[in-house]
């Protein structure tokens, strides 16, 4: 098997959230009842002709551009013509010739930090198609649902740079959270908004030709994107060493089973006779118009990262925040303090709050202020670390200022060197035997008696003031 | 003559008449109505001719709101006919094909929806060539029209029913559809006005679709006031076709003048070819000699590859239209034929609602758009259209408009050429390159060969309507066509 190195592609269809469908003014809104968003046009009723909606186009601008493509001077719609009940005109409008965009890459981060770049060959608008209704419906018969039908998708075709399962979830994952940031669709794989096929093949390691292809479908999260070519990678592989021969075809995704299953032989290449569609003129695209469109664009998720990591996280603490928008929005509103303890306190003891109570950053009663606030009361010296956290479960459950909390609860820490230094000596004189344990060099001695000041103190001594303390007292 | 029944006026006498006082609307549109019932068993123009209330009503109606004061349009209370390849909302629309039977759309097309805002009484729709495939209307799977200057020929296509209608009186007016003719051939085979205006000049919204990149929509009439008319009524831009143009409607009535002086006319010897009748011939070069007269600059042109249209046309359109038609599967509308699955149903559906011709042409096109046959057959017959398209923008700096034949031929007997298929092909020889153009083109009757019309093409240069409006007015106006009536008008009167 490590003889054979796989060899995968990706296409990735994004359902774009337009607010009407990619050529006719219906809704392109998700979970209505069967048929209530439809209209001649997307039904493809006999003389009913497609409008383009312009905000489709910006948004497939949006997302192209995020990835680095270059935006065609002039783009064209074909027609992609094949037969199919939820396919209501006989044929798809599609781009096949003259696509809005061509090239870009994205730059994956690995787990071990370094980072894989993915070419993208080219990215294209589309409509997409009505869905077959096998519920709800007789037995016996089914139904079709043109509602989806029509809402607009952009298709970005990769180059084969993904060299194993792995890599290609990473890819997709970076993927999503790039179309996360430019706003253009909310990339639920779950709900059909993210879809991908991906072409995998084997060959010997160290040779460049290709092998052949098989396309992989119905893989319906990220996981099972990775389990599902982990299993074809073996399936081709065992294949392989046993001589024999890969047949072009596309295979299924059977989550549930594990399996992928062949469910089209494709040794005849599809033929979908594309011809440019004569019901839409040629879309000149203005340089203005897409400078104007790159302008709108956000921060995105390579530049976020970058920033993060100049400001002194760890690469994996950048891609916790950069793959997460709201979190990441979370931290840049945390003010004045260091980035290195800001994204601890929000990552580690906020989040993990909030996880434990079912809530989320957008919905938590703690404010990037607040634990702005929280988090300097801790590094002042004012409160110990800990108390820090009593503070904030007391912040996450009831919301409020950590100051007030603090003032309130009498949680100030105790910096006083006087005041705390008649505490050590106090501690010193009731525990005499420990003592003596130090002397005589058990280290662990120490602790014990930091321990004990610190519980006298309810734990408002300042944990680094009653070291010194007590090592001058000891005379160590 | 006499005092002229109301069914032999034009658009304008009526209008003329209503606005006076002197017919109502509810008169006029009965006496269309009568006509119709009376005459159609003979020619079989309609598919479908709406009850005489429904009509009456409606007419009854614009008299009602006349009598109150409202200001009145050109077709106000008027009747018209429409091709039954447009769509009207909650009315039966078949496209002549056993696979739209039944079919009521939920929608107007914007040529019905303007010309009813315009106030016309639709009277029916008319028969057509299946899917407008055609050039005699004898591919219409619901029997053919018969031409009403002889019953024994056809009226040409794929429009025949509107251009047989108005020709005989049925209606003052229709709508049709051209592709590669079916408005202009049809008009000159019934002697009648024929208006292919500019693409994108009217939107196709509605128009069930033959060959989008060369289906337009235009008017036939009595007279080319009356087309002028019709075209102000339906034309201009609409946000529900992209391929609408931008630009506003000129007053194309302003155009008719009777003075032709200073105009070039260039005459094309390529549309003056092998396939044109000597008849033909003779009746369009007096024609042009007319025009001469009228004080225009006559001279031969070349459009050097206007010999390959037919060619490309039948590259071009099957391919659009094997596309086009694939959405009549049965499952959303039209009769459904019985299978076991989705693909043995549409398989049986599509065999048993297509007609041969239909069939003939969607093979053809779904090969030429075949992977290995794309580069030889689509992309190089669209090549040539551009060179065809160029070969008009270099006439057109010459010239103000181009005159050539409508059709090779005067109107040919019932069933001589149904099964020789180039032989119809060949009957869009002359009307055809305008439609790969994209230019507007008018058919006016000039001549009578052996009692059958004869018509005179004017192309113009892409919204050049006005022109060849003001070269059709005034060569009609000369032209002693004038009060010609197909014999059976005259006998059914």
């Amino acid at each position: 098997m490590s003889d054979f190195e796989p060899v995968i592609g990706l296409e990735v269809h994004v359902e774009l959230r337009t607010r009407s469908k990619m050529f006719c003014g219906c809704s392109a809104d998700f979970g209505a009842p069967p048929n209530t968003h439809v209209c001649p046009v997307c039904l493809g009723l006999p003389g009913a002709l497609p409008v383009v909606n312009r905000q489709a186009v910006v948004y497939a601008m949006r997302a192209a551009l995020a990835l680095h493509g270059d935006i065609a001077e002039e783009t064209r719609f074909d027609r992609k013509n094949y037969h199919y009940p939820d396919l209501p005109k006989g044929y798809q409008i599609s781009q096949y010739q003259h696509p809005i965009s061509t090239g870009g890459h994205l730059d994956v981060h690995r787990p071990d930090g370094s980072v894989l770049q993915v070419r993208i060959r080219r990215l294209h608008m589309e409509e997409d198609t009505g869905k077959s209704l096998h519920e709800g419906v007789p037995a016996g018969q089914s139904g079709v649902d043109f509602n989806r039908c029509g809402v607009p998708l952009i298709e970005i075709v990769m180059e084969a740079d993904v060299h194993s399962p792995e890599d290609a979830r990473l890819t997709l994952q970076t993927l999503r959270t790039i179309i996360l940031y430019t706003g253009v669709s909310d990339v639920r794989m779950e709900e059909g908004s993210l879809r991908c096929d991906a072409n995998v093949s084997l060959r010997p390691a160290g040779t460049t030709a290709f092998g052949t292809l098989v396309e992989v479908k119905n893989m319906n999260s990220f996981r099972s994107v990775q389990r599902a070519l982990e299993f074809e990678v073996r399936r081709q592989g065992a294949a392989l060493e046993a001589g024999e021969r890969i047949a072009r075809e596309t295979r299924h995704w059977d989550e549930r089973r594990g399996i992928t299953f062949s469910s089209r032989s494709k040794e005849e290449a599809d033929d979908y006779r594309y011809f440019p569609e004569p019901d839409l003129g040629a879309l000149r695209v203005e340089r203005a118009w897409v400078a104007a469109v790159a302008a709108t664009l956000p921060e995105l998720p390579e530049a976020r990262q970058q920033r993060y990591v100049a400001s002194g996280l760890t690469g994996y603490d950048a891609g916790v925040l950069v793959e997460d928008p709201p979190l990441g929005d979370f931290f840049d509103a945390i003010a004045g303090v260091p980035a290195r303890s800001a994204c601890s306190w929000l990552t580690v003891e906020l989040l993990g709050r909030l996880n434990a109570r079912g809530e989320s950053i957008t919905a938590t009663r703690v404010t990037p202020e607040a634990l702005s606030a929280l988090i300097r009361l801790v590094e002042g010296g004012t409160i110990s670390a800990k108390i820090g956290k009593d503070v904030l479960d007391a912040m996450v459950a009831d919301g409020g200022d950590p100051e007030a909390i603090v003032k309130a609860r009498g949680l100030t820490q105790i910096s006083d060197e006087g005041a705390l230094a008649d505490e050590v000596r106090k501690v010193l004189a009731a525990h005499a035997s420990v003592v003596e344990d130090f002397r005589s060099g058990k280290g662990k001695a120490f602790g014990f008696l930091v321990g004990q000041v610190m519980k006298a103190t309810r734990g408002q001594a300042n944990p680094s003031l009653v070291n010194s303390l007590l090592r001058k007292e000891l005379g160590s | 003559m006499s005092q002229p029944a109301l069914w032999e006026l034009p658009l304008h006498a009526l209008h003329r008449l209503l606005a006076s006082g002197a017919a109502s609307a509810e008169e006029i549109c009965a006496a269309f109505w009568d006509r119709a019932t009376e005459q159609d068993p003979h020619l079989h123009a309609f598919l479908d001719l709406r009850s005489r209330e429904a009509v009456l009503a409606e007419a009854a109606a614009v008299d009602r709101a006349r009598a109150a004061g409202t200001a009145l349009g050109p077709l106000a209370g008027l009747p018209v006919a429409l091709k039954d390849n447009l769509s009207t909302a909650g009315w039966e629309t078949t496209c002549a094909s056993r696979i739209l039977r039944g079919y009521r759309p939920p929608y107007d097309a914007t040529v019905v929806a303007r010309l009813r805002e315009a106030g016309a009484v639709f009277l029916g729709k008319t028969n057509l060539d299946e899917f407008a495939m055609g050039s005699s209307t004898e591919h219409s799977a619901f029997g053919p029209t018969r031409n009403p200057w002889d019953l024994g020929r056809v009226p040409g296509g794929s429009s025949g029913g509107s251009a047989a209608a108005v020709a005989a009186g049925l209606c003052p007016a229709a709508l049709g559809s051209d592709t590669g003719g079916s408005i202009r051939q049809p008009a000159a085979l019934c002697g009648v006005v024929g208006l292919k205006p500019t693409y994108g000049r009217v939107s196709r919204y509605g128009l069930f679709a033959f060959a989008s990149s060369l289906d337009q929509i235009g008017p036939f009439a009595r007279d080319v006031a009356d087309a002028a008319t019709l075209l102000e009524a339906i034309a201009g831009p609409d946000p529900l076709d992209a391929t609408s143009a931008r630009l506003a409607v000129p007053d194309y009535s302003e155009a008719l003048q009777a003075d032709l002086s200073g105009l070039r006319i260039g005459a094309p010897r390529e549309l003056f070819g092998e396939g044109v009748e000597e008849d033909v011939r003779a009746s369009v070069a007096a024609a042009i000699d007319l025009l001469g007269e009228l004080g225009a600059n006559v001279s031969e042109c070349s459009l050097p590859h206007a010999g390959y249209s037919l060619d490309v046309y039948y590259v071009i359109a099957p391919a659009e239209a094997s596309s086009n038609l694939a959405r009549y599967d049965g499952v959303r509308y039209g009769p459904r034929a019985a299978g076991a699955d989705y693909v043995s149903q549409f398989a049986a559906t599509r065999a048993e609602g297509f007609g041969p011709e239909v069939r003939r042409r969607i093979m053809l096109g779904t090969y030429a758009l075949s992977a290995g046959y794309y580069d030889a057959y689509y992309d190089r017959a669209q090549r040539v259209r551009t060179l065809i398209r160029r070969d008009f923008a270099e006439a057109f700096e010459r010239f103000d408009a181009l005159v050539a034949p409508t059709s090779p031929t005067v109107a040919f007997p019932l069933g001589s050429r149904v099964e020789d298929p180039l032989a119809m092909y060949a009957s869009d020889i002359c009307s055809i390159p305008a439609n790969l153009a994209g230019l507007p083109a008018l058919s006016v009757p000039c001549g009578l060969s052996n009692g059958l019309p004869v018509g005179l093409q004017v192309i113009g240069p892409a919204f050049g309507e006005m022109t060849i409006l003001r070269v059709g007015a005034a060569f009609e106006q000369a032209s002693d066509f004038r009060g010609k009536r197909p014999p059976m008008a005259v006998l059914g009167g």
